[in-house]
């Protein structure tokens, strides 16, 4: 009994062992994948502007997404990926603009336009805060606020 | 009436923004391919799929590189303007059909006239990665030591050939 148990559990291994080896060119092809993946979702589709190219199943995405697949099989790594598209289509293939001289304002114009609201607001409370000058009460009006007062007790 | 004067200002700014963006077409990016040399190709002909085309065969002369296909519909629009184009012989013409099938690019120049000296197929639109296309029709315009001057995204239409096209092709070919 125990011997065909053991056969059984050593039937299994070996079994294990041969689906191991057929799965090692699947276990290449999800790190290929995960990095089509990672990086199609970095990139822009160009026919649909505001799909990446993961979203998109405009043809040209597909196409990018097969050119991807190849040379993500042939090793290369993210970033000479991403250098590959950017000098065929541009800097606009990419979700996220690299920060350069062109796109300085890009990057901080909507970090200007808070300050200068900020700044804006801070003048304008400051100004608003000289306006309101304390004065002192004239006899008359010091008059009427003790009038006033005693009514009330 | 001075207190107005700064609101007002910032006003006219942003309509100011706003209406160049608005005149700004955002399916136009600039190709980052003009002023480099045009991509190598080597592809079957369309019209005899044993023949060779490459940019190779047109260096020295300045001449227009058109992508097209028979499923396009802008390339109808653009069509008749490439054919006057090639009659008047102004500058040479190429194309490239783009992953399309033989059978129907023929038919398609069989139908409209064909304005091209040859086109070079890319079936699978691997040439056509490497040159940035994204919407065809797209033509680019190469100069004699085989650099691109220049990309018209979009149809050919006869004011883009009168106002840039052509006046960037005499002055190329006067280097």
């Amino acid at each position: 009994m125990r011997r065909i148990l053991c056969l059984i559990a050593g039937f299994c291994f070996l079994i294990n062992i041969g689906w191991a080896e057929e799965a090692r060119p699947l276990q290449e092809d999800v790190v290929v994948e995960a990095q089509v993946q990672r990086l199609s979702e970095e990139l822009r589709c160009l026919v649909c502007q505001n799909q990446t190219l993961a979203d998109s199943h405009a043809e040209l995405a597909e196409d990018l997404r097969k050119e991807i697949r190849e040379l993500a099989a042939k090793g290369m790594s993210d970033q000479a990926i991403i250098d590959y598209l950017v000098a065929r289509y541009g800097d606009f293939v990419r979700y996220r603009p690299p920060l350069k001289s062109t796109t300085v304002l890009l990057w901080f114009g909507p970090f200007v336009l808070l300050l200068t609201g900020v700044a804006g607001l801070f003048v304008m409370l400051r100004r608003r805060e000289k306006l309101a000058v304390e004065s002192a009460l004239s006899a008359n009006e010091a008059r009427k606020v003790s009038e006033l007062l005693n009514k009330e007790s | 009436m001075k207190r107005f004067l700064l609101p007002l200002v910032i006003f006219l700014v942003v309509v100011g923004f706003l209406g160049v963006g608005l005149n700004l077409d955002p399916r136009e990016v600039p190709s980052p391919l003009v002023g480099k040399p045009a991509p190598a190709f080597n592809l079957p002909r369309l019209d005899d799929p044993e023949k060779k085309i490459s940019n190779k065969d047109m260096l020295g002369q300045v001449w227009l590189f058109n992508v097209w296909a028979s499923w396009c519909g802008a390339c109808r629009d653009e069509h008749p303007v490439l054919v006057a184009l090639s009659k008047s012989g102004a500058v040479p013409l190429y194309g490239m059909d783009y992953k399309d099938t033989r059978q129907e690019a023929q038919q398609w120049l069989d139908l409209g006239g064909n304005p091209y000296i040859a086109s070079a197929m890319d079936a699978d639109g691997r040439v056509g990665i490497d040159y940035g296309v994204y919407g065809v029709p797209e033509t680019y315009v190469i100069d004699k030591a085989g650099v691109i001057a220049y990309k018209q995204i979009g149809p050919v239409t006869e004011e883009v050939l009168r106002n840039k096209i052509l006046p960037l092709v005499k002055r190329l070919q006067a280097q």
